[in-house]
């Protein structure tokens, strides 16, 4: 049998975050990753019931989702901060916009969901002191913005709507865009960062509201988004392994490679087939309604990002 | 060549005269006062082959100051640019966040992150081009394996080992244009 062509690289750097092995972010990308797509999800899901005329049926996702979004958002601003290497430059990212940069594009998307959902966060902090009997919400100058903000309902709904969906995308374009990572180098991320940022958003709800009726609502449209998401995972291995070498290589990682284990197990498996299962059979009567699976489908959303972001430091473009 | 860049600086080392003394490493370091524990230079050894036959090379590798960079593409506040003058990538400190979007992005891991904050490499040592001095690296190479210089110029030791050696670039299925050369 004919040896087999012996190829070993070695090299004198020895950088931090680069060598031996490259691992330049942390836990905070991740983190930022998910509470950006649970952010999108409670927008997209708000916008959708007023849209479609579902407030009532819908009454914790559309009265408390954008309300919720803006301490979720700013969690994941604030892991974001801590992975900044020089974090007295911050404001840096406001000096400029690059179209060309999802990080500067990402960063506008940030500021721009922050004040849009204000505006339904206001509306419901309203509805609830007026329940309540507030008295400084019945002030002229807070009555006027009221009636203000209630006329521009549908407006502001689409302006939450689109902005969600470009926030959840973006958080995975922020990844595909890195030509250098294999792993990542995949179109079909954005989606799949959608997708999966609405049915964590969903499961938050399902999980929070005190009604039957949307609960069981929501949980069965999750089910639909855990199918899309298993579709849109099978489509992103796919891609990769049907792809040149380096794209192989990185398919590897999670067919036999260091990553199958926590991949199959904690993102597939206990992140989207147990909840699906846990869900399915509560629905048809077969096991009892637990609030599990919704857990589930939230650890699961963190854990795609986490084992995401770390395999794609694991290899680059020839190795 | 992008636009309202002058010149095209490159660089590129020969591999039939690279030792791997690493001591273009360590002018580098002194001359840019690189902190402890970090490099803009080093050295790589490749090995390949069917024992017995193996075959060793050694270069000296930075930065590619790539023609289509990566890092400056992705950098979302300017920091990593192309300095117009001599088509080199560059880094703004006082505009870097730390956001190590450049460092994700470049495939052959040229960057580091600086103690201060900001992301660092390798300048090309334009600071002494500009003045008419070899780069530190270029200087003190004592087999005389590297050549900076500008590729536009049929005249430069640069242009003359890429036209009449073989060239290579690293990793060229990137896609990146590199201006870094191993010549043989």
């Amino acid at each position: 049998m004919q040896q087999e062509i012996f190829v070993e690289e070695v090299s004198t750097r020895q950088n931090p975050h680069v060598d031996p092995g490259l691992h330049f972010w942390g836990w905070e990308v991740p983190v930022y990753l998910f509470f950006g797509g649970l952010v999108a999800g409670l927008l997209v899901l708000y916008a959708a019931a007023e849209l479609t005329g579902n407030r009532r049926k819908l009454p914790f996702s559309s009265r408390w989702g954008p309300f919720l979004a803006l301490p979720l958002l700013g969690l994941g601003l604030f892991a974001l901060f801590l992975d900044l290497e020089y974090k007295s430059h911050v404001l840096r990212f406001y000096g400029t916009l690059k179209l060309r940069s999802p990080m500067s594009w990402g960063s506008w998307i940030l500021i721009l969901v922050a004040v849009a959902a204000l505006a339904p966060a206001w509306q419901s902090l309203c509805t609830e002191g007026r329940r309540r009997g507030w008295a400084w919400l019945r002030r002229p100058a807070w009555r006027n913005l009221q009636r203000f903000l209630n006329h521009r309902r549908k407006s502001m709904a689409w302006l939450n709507l689109s902005l969600g969906v470009a926030l959840g995308i973006y958080t995975g374009i922020l990844l595909s865009s890195l030509a250098a990572r294999p792993v990542w180098s995949s179109t079909i991320l954005g989606p799949l960062f959608l997708i999966s940022g609405l049915s964590t958003g969903l499961a938050l709800c399902a999980w929070l509201t005190r009604s039957k009726l949307e609960r069981h609502f929501l949980v069965r449209l999750d089910l639909i988004l855990i199918a899309v998401e298993l579709l849109f995972l099978s489509l992103w291995l796919f891609g990769l392994s049907s792809g040149g070498e380096a794209a192989r290589q990185a398919a590897q990682l999670f067919l036999g490679g260091p990553y199958t284990a926590v991949f199959w197990t904690l993102v597939v498996g206990a992140g989207l087939l147990v909840p699906a299962l846990l869900e399915t059979m509560a629905i048809l009567r077969r096991w009892p309604e637990t609030r599990v699976g919704l857990a589930l489908i939230l650890v699961g959303g963190l854990m795609l990002r986490f084992v995401l972001v770390d395999a794609g430091q694991a290899m680059g473009i020839g190795g | 060549m992008p636009a309202g860049v002058n010149k095209r600086l490159g660089m590129a080392v020969n591999l039939n005269r690279c030792v791997g003394c690493s001591a273009c490493a360590i002018a580098c370091k002194s001359e840019n006062n690189v902190p402890p524990g970090r490099l803009r230079r080093w050295i790589h050894e490749k090995t390949a082959g069917r024992f017995p036959d193996l075959k060793m090379q050694i270069w000296s590798e930075s930065c590619m100051h790539c023609e289509d960079a990566p890092c400056v593409h992705s950098c979302p506040t300017g920091a990593s640019h192309v300095d117009a003058a001599t088509g080199t990538v560059q880094v703004h400190p006082e505009l870097c966040t730390g956001c190590k979007a450049c460092m994700a992005s470049c495939p052959y891991d040229a960057r580091y992150v600086h103690p201060d904050g900001y992301i660092d490499k390798c300048t090309l040592c334009v600071h002494k081009l500009e003045h008419g001095e070899e780069a530190a690296c270029q200087s003190i190479c004592p087999t005389s394996a590297i050549a900076v210089g500008d590729l536009d110029d049929p005249t430069s030791e640069i242009s003359r080992w890429l036209r009449d050696r073989n060239a290579l670039v690293r990793k060229p299925e990137a896609g990146t244009k590199p201006k870094f050369f191993l010549v043989e």
